[in-house]
């Protein structure tokens, strides 16, 4: 790239932020323009769902980088501006505000969007949702005055957002159409213990009970979430955590191919090679899960943004090929559950550790080579299987299994000797 | 409120002053201070909002908890067994009133 072309980036989320800074980082030194739909300057969204749910007053959101950065960086930042087609033979983007804007390179990092409950009552006041500051702010400006919760959906943010609630005292009852919580991405040994865990929190967890409608007053706001078992559970607020859909109507429409994701290769490349699409909102093939993937985390969007900066501006050499080792967090309370390696059905698991003790990881064995392990309240284990999956390397199952087994100094000196 | 001082490693210092509650990342990554990324949102997760504080200032801090352990020992700059701290974990009234922090060359 020379100095003279332009780099557009639609979206101003965790991913598009982090890779003005690595293009930058990189020395790139021509035009940047970077495009968010929200009005809110950018901002970190994991605390949302967690401290940002707090009593505490002081609360606030933190943002991904200071307002200065923007102006250190040479970057032409607009907010509450929205992009709503790509002319790709033209090479220009419209904007909301009836602009269109040239591009050299273009990069999608447009994220996700919440999955909508589409049952009667579904549009009632009082259901929110949880991706933006928009939706934390104004859930979090009722809490004060609720008293009953109710969580559609056990994933990572429904039980953030309940373990949340249920420490400023409030009743909470979570319904999961599953049977287990947190299903799509942890072994059942994890995902029962975090059942048992919210239980004892005093979370009314109920398992194979999805939404069925909601009940309303008249003047239109949520009373009851009524469950598929015919059961009404009373609500002054409900939260929906069933999900997202990546955002990729942009690239639909620009005839992109599209498939849960948009796809990329391993360099964050769309079929297009002037266009880009990374984080929540990309489908790639994964190393680690030996299959195409579509991730949503912080791990996931920063290390796609630094490996997509070098494919924009031609600076792999021989190592084109994305291959960062995933992981993720997730605090529920002070509940800590950390994932290295993506967890998939049928894995073989070893435990390491008593989960009587409330401190126990999860060793997940795949075509008998150690592909990921989950901890609880274990961060020893969780940063040492990184260091080791990094490396790719496994461990036998016995060993993971011997709690008199180093295994923090194994992870070392495997990573010494890479 | 109270005040943090950052030292860069060009001899350069950025000096805060913030409420009490607010984190040493938090000030930095809200203030721009160079030098300190804070990626996981201040969770202990992602070392990279590493700092080295001046040992004057090292009685009364609270105790490194489990997480903030493991962290620190896979930060970009090596670890000092004394000085190294993870900003996230350090909060203005609870840690300190008044604090000075080196900051290691690069977080990544
Ligand atoms: C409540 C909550 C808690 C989370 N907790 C964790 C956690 O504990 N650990 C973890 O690893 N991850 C967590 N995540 C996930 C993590 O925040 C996401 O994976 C990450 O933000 C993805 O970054 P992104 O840049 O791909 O997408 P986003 O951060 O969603 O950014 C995309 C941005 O693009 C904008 N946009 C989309 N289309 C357009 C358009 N056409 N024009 C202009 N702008 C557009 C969107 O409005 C959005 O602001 C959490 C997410 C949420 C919502
Ligand atoms: S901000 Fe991630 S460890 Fe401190």
């Amino acid at each position: 790239m020379t100095s003279e072309e332009r780099i557009v980036i639609v979206g101003n989320g965790q991913a598009g932020i982090q890779l003005i800074d690595s293009l930058r980082r990189e020395g790139f030194a021509g035009p940047v323009t970077v495009i968010g739909e929200e009005e809110h300057f950018p901002y970190q969204r994991p605390p949302l769902s967690k401290d940002y749910m707090s009593a505490d007053k002081a609360a606030s959101p933190l943002p991904l980088r200071a307002e200065k950065f923007f102006a250190e960086n040479d970057v032409d930042s607009r907010l509450g501006v929205q992009v709503t087609s790509i002319d790709r033979s033209g090479h220009t983007v419209s904007l909301s505000d009836g602009s269109t804007l040239g591009y050299s390179k273009l990069v999608l990092a447009t994220g996700a969007a919440n999955r909508e409950l589409t049952v009667p009552g579904a549009e009632a006041s009082g259901i929110y949702g949880l991706r933006t500051l928009a939706d934390a702010e104004a859930v979090q400006a009722q809490l004060e005055a609720a008293g009953t919760i109710v969580v559609i959906g056990a994933g990572f943010i429904g039980l953030e957002f309940a373990a949340a609630a249920r420490k400023r005292g409030l009743a909470v009852t979570v319904l999961e159409y599953a049977d287990r919580p947190m299903a799509r991405a942890l072994s059942p040994v994890t995902s029962a213990w975090f059942a048992e865990a919210h239980r004892g929190l005093g979370v009314d967890l109920r398992l194979g009970e999805g939404i069925a409608s909601f009940a309303t007053d008249d003047g239109g706001r949520v009373t009851a979430a009524v469950s598929t078992t015919g059961r009404a559970y009373p609500a002054d607020l409900v939260l929906v955590g069933i999900g997202v859909i990546p955002r990729t109507e942009l690239a639909e429409a620009a005839g992109l191919p599209v498939a849960n994701g948009i796809l990329v290769d391993s360099a964050m490349r769309t079929e297009d090679p002037d266009i880009f699409a990374l984080g929540d909102c990309a489908n790639y093939p994964s190393h680690h899960a030996e299959t195409r993937t579509r991730l949503e985390s912080v791990q996931n969007a920063t290390d796609q943004a630094r490996h997509t900066a070098k494919s924009i501006l031609g600076r792999h050499g021989d190592a084109e090929h994305y291959r960062e080792l995933p992981w993720f967090w997730s605090n529920q309370g002070d509940l800590r559950l950390q994932i290295a390696g993506i967890v998939q059905p049928g894995d073989e698991t070893v435990l390491r550790g008593d989960p009587a003790s409330g401190k126990f990881s999860v060793f997940c064995y795949r075509k008998g080579r150690l592909a990921a392990v989950e901890s609880v309240n274990q961060p020893s284990d969780h940063m040492a299987a990184r260091r080791l999956l990094a490396q790719e390397r496994s461990l036998p199952p016995e060993q993971a299994a011997d709690l008199a087994f180093d295994f923090k100094a194994y992870s070392k000196a495997a990573a010494a000797a890479a | 409120m109270a005040k943090i001082s950052f030292h860069h490693s060009d001899g350069n210092v950025d000096v805060l002053d913030v409420d009490p509650g607010t984190s040493i990342m938090r000030a930095a990554v809200t203030n721009g201070v160079a030098g300190i990324v804070g990626e996981c949102g201040g969770q202990a997760m992602c070392a990279t909002c590493h700092v080295y504080v001046r040992p004057e200032y090292l009685d009364g801090l609270p105790e490194i908890g489990d997480d903030e352990e493991e962290m620190l020992d896979c930060t970009t700059e090596e670890r000092d067994g004394e000085r190294s701290r993870l900003g996230c974990q350090l909060k203005a009234g609870e840690a300190f009133d008044n604090i000075e922090v080196d900051l290691p060359a690069s977080q990544i």
